[in-house]
Formats: structure tokens, sequence, C-alpha cells
């Protein structure tokens, strides 16, 4: 809201200079029109085909499927999200979707080989409430407005130095010159704060929606260690993903432009520090919003609380204290690696074949003889086709 | 002629106050509805799991007559019961998750069901599916919680029986061992 209104007084102002308010206003409002409308209708597809993400089915990968679908229950959300998987050795994941009924998660191999089934399930279920909570369309229009105010007010400035002064004053009479000056003034000086205060408003709201992801997940999968643990492993790498940017890093589950040793805590970044995110979860006594806001107060020493209404929230919420940690058939980290890199080749239209040898042979789509040869041991094998 | 735009001006706004709770307490009713069906979907696949189970199991546990049986047998009981109410159901399928944690920690002993892919492959669908009955039962809860908060509550709760809306049955855990997850530990 605060951004609508420094967009509608930056239109003002443009309009100053047109001779009327009414076009500036105009042009401000047909500008984030036409950003909103792209952003509306194709804003998920346009960031997943930017990642390169590719989609998958329930055989694809049936663990992660079902986390994802034990997610969207505990949310009660009512359609299930499309699943992608970026082919990226960097560590996050995102979600993405104009509204809960359209929406995809998308994670990246790395991420997937990584985590654990709780931590799976901590980090989907902070991307799930990112949907359910509908951050993903909030986002998408606040950075649109943030874009269309820093657009306007650099063109707004320009016109402003290189002429605005001059031309208006000669044609005003006398007395009024003074007036206009003073509101030329103003103006320049307005044009100049926009922007910053829109990009820190934009930060700021950002940030508070990735707490609220926090506590959801937390109360979802009603086991703050999961996220937790997860956060930590996503903390100790620092590799960049390679199709983030500036514009769509508010998605992601950690700021994907972090480097090692920054402390984010600083009032430009879209993602709270991750070292207080893993604290907050810890401190946590239960499960519930009001647990996290007590953790987030006793973490930052006092102060205003992060989630809206949390007091009014159900009161206690326990923490589930059985887990399959470990146990149950979990595969370790160098199983789920082979795993994704199945998954992988697979989703590439490789064929893979498992000689006896113990090799595995991944045959490329462009491979079009009916037989291949496995070079460890010499036995050949047929080449399925699809 | 003032008072009578005063008596019209406060019949619109209680009418449009009883037409916004009226349908916030219908929404909430539709939400308990839904999240029972979820409850309802995620039984049902574990009861269609369980004869799978029982099969592939089967050809490895020679010993374990008893406990395979006892499996069937909650199976069938907790099929029985799904026309119940909430409560008399949550009880029935209680008694179902304790005998199968009890075939699952026999199943230990059975090292060559860990080199079974079949048997992998279910042991995930078990896993997440008891996962999706608690997830499923902590969301019916809550909306449970919430629509009777609604009803119960100044002033929704005058609308609440002017439509007839009756608080809801929460799916309580009766049998202790339902409360965890089944453990399902049979590799390493």
């Amino acid at each position: 809201m605060v951004m609508g209104a420094l967009l509608i007084l930056i239109g003002y102002f443009l309009g100053l200079y047109f001779g009327s308010a009414i076009a500036g206003l105009i042009i401000a409002l047909l500008v984030w029109a036409v950003l909103s409308l792209v952003a509306y209708f194709q804003g998920d597809s346009i960031l997943l085909s930017m990642s390169g993400a590719k989609k998958i089915s329930r055989d694809d990968h049936p663990r992660l499927y079902n986390v994802v679908e034990e997610m969207k229950i505990a949310s009660g959300l009512e359609k299930m999200p499309d699943i992608y998987i970026i082919d990226d050795p960097a560590l996050n994941a995102f979600a993405t979707g104009r509204d809960p009924n359209r929406a995809s998660v998308a994670i990246t191999s790395g991420l997937l080989q990584k985590l654990n089934r709780d931590e799976l399930q901590g980090v989907i279920g902070h991307e799930i409430s990112h949907i359910k909570n509908r951050d993903v369309l909030l986002m998408a229009m606040c950075s649109i407005l943030l874009g269309t105010i820093v657009l306007l007010a650099w063109y707004g400035s320009r016109f402003l130095i290189f002429g605005g002064t001059g031309s208006r004053r000669s044609s005003s009479s006398g007395g009024g010159g003074g007036a206009l000056i003073i509101i030329l003034v103003v103006a320049l000086v307005f044009m100049i704060l926009a922007p910053i205060m829109a990009q820190l408003i934009y930060f700021a709201i950002s940030r508070k929606r990735e707490y609220l992801a926090d506590a959801s997940s937390a109360l979802y999968t009603r086991y703050p260690e999961g996220l937790a643990s997860a956060l930590e492993k996503l903390g100790t790498s620092t590799g960049q993903l390679k199709s983030a940017n500036q514009a769509t890093s508010p998605m992601y589950i950690v700021n994907p432009f972090r480097k090692k040793g920054m402390q984010a805590s600083d009032l430009t970044s879209t993602h709270p520090p991750l070292s207080k995110r893993i604290r907050i979860l810890r401190a946590m006594a239960g499960a519930s919003f009001n647990d996290y806001d007590q953790a987030y107060r006793q973490v930052y020493q006092g102060g205003k609380g992060i989630i809206p209404g949390a007091g009014l929230a159900a009161g206690t919420v326990p923490i589930a204290t059985i887990k399959l940690e470990g146990e149950a058939g979990e595969l370790n980290e160098i199983q789920r690696a082979r795993e994704t890199s199945d998954v992988m080749w697979r989703l590439s239209n490789y064929n893979t074949i498992t000689c006896d040898c113990g090799a595995k042979l991944r045959v490329p789509p462009q491979f079009k003889e009916p037989q291949i040869k496995c070079p460890h041991c010499g036995r050949t094998h047929p080449v399925p086709r699809t | 002629m003032v008072a009578v735009y005063i008596i019209i001006g406060v019949v619109v706004v209680l009418l449009i106050a009883f037409l916004i709770l009226y349908n916030g307490l219908v929404r909430l009713r539709n939400q308990v509805k839904n999240a029972w069906a979820q409850i309802d979907v995620q039984l049902k696949r574990r009861h269609d799991l369980i004869p799978n189970l029982v099969e592939t199991v089967k050809g490895y546990m020679k010993y374990e007559r008893e406990t395979l049986e006892a499996v069937t047998k909650a199976r069938n009981l907790a099929l029985q019961a799904s026309s119940a109410g909430a409560g008399e159901r949550a009880k029935a399928e209680g008694e179902l998750s304790s005998a199968l944690s009890r075939l699952l920690a026999v199943v230990e002993r059975y090292p060559d069901l860990k080199a079974n892919q079949n048997f992998l492959a279910l042991q995930e669908e078990l896993t997440s599916t008891e996962n999706k009955i608690s997830f499923s039962r902590q969301f019916y809860n809550d909306s449970v919680l919430r629509y009777n908060n609604q009803t119960q509550m100044v002033p929704s709760n005058i609308v609440a029986s002017m439509g007839g809306f009756k608080a809801s049955e929460f799916f309580e855990v009766t049998a202790a061992p339902e409360r965890e997850p089944v453990k399902v530990s049979f590799t390493q």
C-alpha cells in the first residue's frame, strides 16, 4: 500500500512536468498495470523456465512427491502443487504461482540429496506456506511496484534536472515562479528518496514473510528442528544459484546471493540472517505461532513480535517427539545422491542400464544403436526404445 | 423521517453482519467436511496398502503368523468401523496402527527383506501414509477447533443457533501407541 502511494505521488510529480497531474498518474498506472498483468499470468512459468526447472511426477521421485503431499495436507491446500527439480548443485528451493490453486514448488538437486526426510519436510513446509499465505503474489506485486517506482523516479529526476526547471520558469509569470521552484525542489528530493524508501520497505516485507513462513513450517510439521537443521545445512554452503536474479530472490528459502561471512542483518536483505532463523526455531517451546513469536522475542531481546495476532492463535501445540531420524530405512547421503542423479538423467531422456558388473550405463537419447557394450566388462545390453 | 432512515440503516447493517457471519460459518463447516474427507482418503489408502504389505512380507516371515493375522484382523475391524463416528473410528484405527507397528518391529529380524525393492517402495508409501494420516488429523482438529469456536463465541453463536450449525467432534487418538508414527526400521 505504501509503495502504491509512493508510485502515485511520483506519477503526480511527473504529471506536474507534463502539464497535468492526471496524465502523470495515468502513465504511472499504465506502466504498473502492464507489468502486473505480465507477472500475474506469466510470472510462474517465466521463473520456472528461467531457472531450467524440470517437472517431475510421483514415479520420478516418490519421496519428494510424498513429502510435498504431506505438507499440502497439513496446510489444508486444496490442490497439489506441481513439483520441479532444478539441476544445480547449489542448495536452494522456491515456491511460485499466483494463487494457491496454481502453484509450484521447486528444489535444486543439490538440496534434494543433502536433506533427510525431516529436513526436506521442513523446507517443503516453508515453501508450501509461502503458497498458502499468498506470499508469491504479494512479493511479485511488491517487486513490480518497486521496479516501477525506480523506473519512474529515474526518468523523473532526469527531466527535472535537465530542462524541467528552465522551461517551466520561463512560461510562468513572476509571482508563481518562487513557489514553483520550491515544488520542483521538493519533487526532486522526493524522486531521489522514493526508490530508496521503496526498496527498504520491500526488503522489510520480504523478511517478515520469511519469518512467517518459518513459523508456518514449524506449525505444519510440528517439528521445528527439521527446518532448523535444514537451514544449518544450507548455511554451510555458499554456492550461488546460477539461475537466480535480484527480482526472484525473495521466493527462495535462503537468499541466493548471500556470501560467506556476510552478516545479513542489515536493512538491505530479502532474507533474515540464517543464524537468527535457526536460533528462533530451536528456541521454540511448542510448535504454534505463539511459540514462534516468543522465541523471536527471546532471540531479539524484547521488542515487538513478528507474527501478527500470534497471541490469539491456539495456545499450545506440542512438538512431535518421535521422529524417523536415521532409521525408517532412510537413505544416507550417498544413496540420496545416486537416487537424485538417476532422476536427473531420466528427466533428460537418458536411458539408465545397470550392468551385471555393477556399472550404470547412461545412454543419451541421440544414441541410435540397438545394443550397447559395457565399457567395464564388455557385456552387451539391448537399448530400450522409448 | 430521520428516525426511519436510522432504523433502516441499522437493519441493513445487521443484515450484512448476519450474512458475513453466516457465510463464515458455512466456509468453516465445509473446511471441516473437507478435512474429514482427507482423513478418510488416507485411512483408506492405508487399508489398501496392508494386504500388499502382508503379501510381500509373508514369504519372508515363517514364524510370525500370529502377528500377520493380528494386522489383517485389525484392518478388517477398521474397515467395518469406516462408517462409524469419529470417536469409534479413531479407536479402531488406533488398534490397527499398533498391530502394524508390532509387525514392522519384527520385520527387523529378516535381513532379506531389506534387499527387496518392492518392500522398500512399500515402506516409503507406508511411512508417508502414516504421516499423511497424522497431518490430515492435525488439520481436521485445527478446523474443528476454529469452527467450534465460531459456533460458541458471541456474536456468531447467535447466527449459528439460528442456522443450525452444530459443534463437530474431534478426532482424538485413544490408543496410546497410535500417537507415534509407526517405526519402520527394517534397514539398519
